[in-house]
């Protein structure tokens, strides 16, 4: 990590740890083989890449030919998706995905629902969370896939992932026992669907990802979130869920073809091993000093919300608004002072809307604009929590002084009404919305 | 942390913002970072009425722009003698606000005229250029000024003068102009769809549309001459 560099935002991504860096070196140059050749220097290949399997299936608590590298996290949930809808595309049409799943999710969908599939995005509740009752409420016969992250990568809200595990399978027997009798040959195939995918990719690090206990069907990981390096992730499928490619290439390896990434492999199964061994110490290490910085900022700083849910959130993870004042400008001069921090505000992203999960969590666009986003990691020191509380305050009573806005707490509710707005105006990103429906 | 190590810092830094999604580069260039980290002209609280000569007032909190700004105004003369402005936005919106209230001000003032006439490519310009995207939704800045000289010719009875400025508009809500049409066909969009791009002329006002496609073709004309059909 470099020095007087204030990282606080390592659910972007993280860097490699120097003990994954050892693990990868040897696979760049001495050990360069290909793992699909027989001699020598591919055996040695093919064993790094199983020993790194293992590694992270152990974590996984599943089998290693349950486990598909990818080349990200992206790749892996289209994998889930677009792979599974398109092989079972006979035994149903729709897709069940909560509104605040990643892009790489919602993208995919959006795709799909281009080829004929019937895409449910399941609205969140005010706090972040998925209610399962809801969910149960729109299972139906033709349900093919469940999509819930387990942890949002903005607010850092957990989804209750065993809950929702429980209603599908609750609702897969009850499939079985309901069904008539015409299709009788057909109820063993019928009872494997709705299948459950969750977006591991930001819990990996901080929660248990024991396939089992939670009662998952496919799980994304990533590497880069957890001090492995980039461009690899990996995709868990149980036995038996049927998966279409979505790349082409010979091989054995049918759902991810292409040389493997050998280097990258060994680094993300040390990675992953890491995680896990360090996760309760560090959980608890890194939990206490975001409750400082939450306790801090809320302390020094007037007007400020917390963005989503208040317990059931990653230890690491601290989202807030901050009214009055806008996030890239913020941004910025946290930047000028050496601090990393995200925004969920329509000024840093490349549509010009703001944040999609932060609007699905209901918080008025004036809210959201002001938005940023704290992270912790390995790396945030007591030092850089203190820093952060000394410089933030002067930043936003800078750019409130010269803010001619000035918004009320309690008036949540009515501020996004159209006469709130100046001139009556509705925002543009609405009113593109409101044209496209038309 | 010591002042000697944060210059380090900074010039260590790159100035790219780096989209995380999309890989797409934000330039800010040093002027821009230096009337956004330094702003010129701004207030820090709401002036009393007799303190300006007039007010104008652009965009709206949930849009994430707001801006607004006073002006005192030497009636003899017709120069502005005194810009400042308060702003809720982005660092190119601070930045832009910024950079008018100089622009308006040097050399013993804008003369009113002149100042109507002031388009965000002038602003940007000054700025040493903004991401693309940005500037039709930051720079405001120019619609504020011209607000504020059409309450001013308001109070001051010249209502013909308002009467200019008004007929102008075609989009309420945007405040889309005439000009504003013609720049964007200048800059390349010939088919309404582009032009709303840049715009987002009617895209909440779609009265207004028949006319928009008219004046595109119109001006399509005047500038790349007539369609090869």
């Amino acid at each position: 990590m470099r020095k007087n560099i204030f990282y606080f935002d390592y659910a972007s991504t993280t860097p490699v740890d120097p003990a994954v860096i050892k693990a990868m070196q040897p696979y760049f140059t001495k050990e360069f083989g290909n793992p699909s050749n027989l001699y020598k220097l591919g055996r040695e290949a093919k064993r790094a890449v199983e020993r790194a399997t293992i590694k992270i299936t152990e974590v996984l608590n599943c089998r290693p030919d349950e486990f598909i590298f990818t080349g990200s996290a992206t790749e892996a949930d289209n994998l889930a998706i677009a792979g599974t809808a398109r092989a079972n595309c006979k035994a149903g049409n729709k897709i069940i995905v909560s509104n605040i799943e990643h892009k790489a999710v919602l993208s995919v969908c959006k795709a799909l629902a281009k080829e004929g599939f019937e895409i449910v995005e399941l609205p969140v509740q005010k706090n972040g969370l998925v209610n399962p009752e809801e969910l149960k409420n729109s299972l139906d016969k033709r349900t093919i896939l469940v999509s819930v992250m387990y942890a949002n990568n903005e607010i850092g809200t957990i989804q209750p992932i065993k809950e929702i595990a429980k209603v599908i399978s609750e609702f897969r027997k009850q499939k079985v026992e309901s069904r008539s009798d015409e299709n009788s040959r057909f109820y063993f195939l019928d009872s494997r669907f709705p299948l459950f995918h969750t977006d591991a990719a930001q819990a990996l690090q901080f929660l248990d990802c024991d396939v089992n206990k939670l009662g998952v069907d496919l799980m994304t990981i990533s590497s880069h979130k957890l001090y492995g390096p980039k461009g690899i992730g990996g995709l868990y499928a149980r036995r038996g869920v049927n998966i279409t490619p979505i790349i082409y290439g010979g091989g054995a390896r049918q759902l991810h073809p292409g040389t493997q990434n050998v280097a990258s492999i060994a680094g993300f199964g040390e990675a992953v091993h890491l995680a896990q061994k360090n996760r309760k110490a560090e959980s608890v290490r890194i939990k206490k000093l975001r409750d400082k910085l939450e306790k801090g900022i809320f302390k020094i700083i007037p007007k400020v919300v917390l963005n989503g849910h208040p317990v059931k959130r990653l230890p690491n993870s601290l989202n807030i608004s901050i009214l009055d004042i806008e996030g890239e400008a913020m941004l910025l001069h946290l930047d000028d002072k050496g601090i990393m921090v995200g925004t969920g505000s329509a000024c840093n992203s490349e549509s010009l809307e703001p944040s999609y999960v932060l609007t699905a969590l209901g918080n008025p666009y004036e809210y959201i604009h002001g938005s940023i986003r704290f992270t912790l990691g390995k790396y945030t020191k007591d030092s850089h929590v203190n820093y952060v509380l000394k410089t933030l305050p002067g930043i936003v009573s800078k750019l409130r002084r010269i803010s001619p806005i000035n918004l009320e707490l309690e008036r949540k509710e009515a501020i996004s009404q159209p006469k709130a707005f100046v001139g009556g105006q509705t925002p543009h990103f609405l009113r593109k919305r409101q044209h496209k429906n038309k | 942390m010591k002042s000697s190590i944060r210059k380090k810092i900074s010039k260590n830094r790159k100035p790219d913002i780096i989209n995380r999604f999309t890989g797409t580069k934000w330039v800010y260039s040093k002027t821009v970072k230096s009337y956004f980290f330094h702003p010129r002209n701004f207030l820090t609280r709401d002036p009393k009425k007799s303190e300006f000569d007039t007010e104008g007032l652009v965009g709206s909190p949930a849009c994430g722009d707001v801006m607004r700004v006073w002006l005192k105004i030497n009636p003899k003369t017709e120069r502005i003698k005194n810009f400042k402005w308060r702003t809720f936005g982005c660092a190119s919106a601070i930045a832009a606000t910024s950079m008018l209230s100089v622009i308006a001000t040097e050399k013993g003032g804008m003369k009113i005229d002149k100042a109507l006439k002031i388009k965000p490519q002038d602003i940007t310009k000054r700025l040493g250029g903004l991401p693309d995207r940005k500037i039709h939704c930051s720079v405001l800045g120019d619609k504020a000024l011209r607000a504020a000289l059409n309450n001013w010719f308001k109070k001051t009875g010249q209502y013909e003068r308002v009467l200019v400025e008004e007929s102008r508009i075609l989009d309420p809500n945007t405040k889309t102009t005439e000009a504003d049409i013609e720049e964007a066909v200048i800059e390349g969009a010939d088919t309404l769809e582009a032009v709303q791009k840049k715009t987002k002329v009617g895209i909440g006002y779609p009265k207004c549309l028949p006319g928009v496609e008219e004046l595109i073709r119109f001006y399509r004309e005047k500038y790349y001459g007539r369609e090869k059909r």
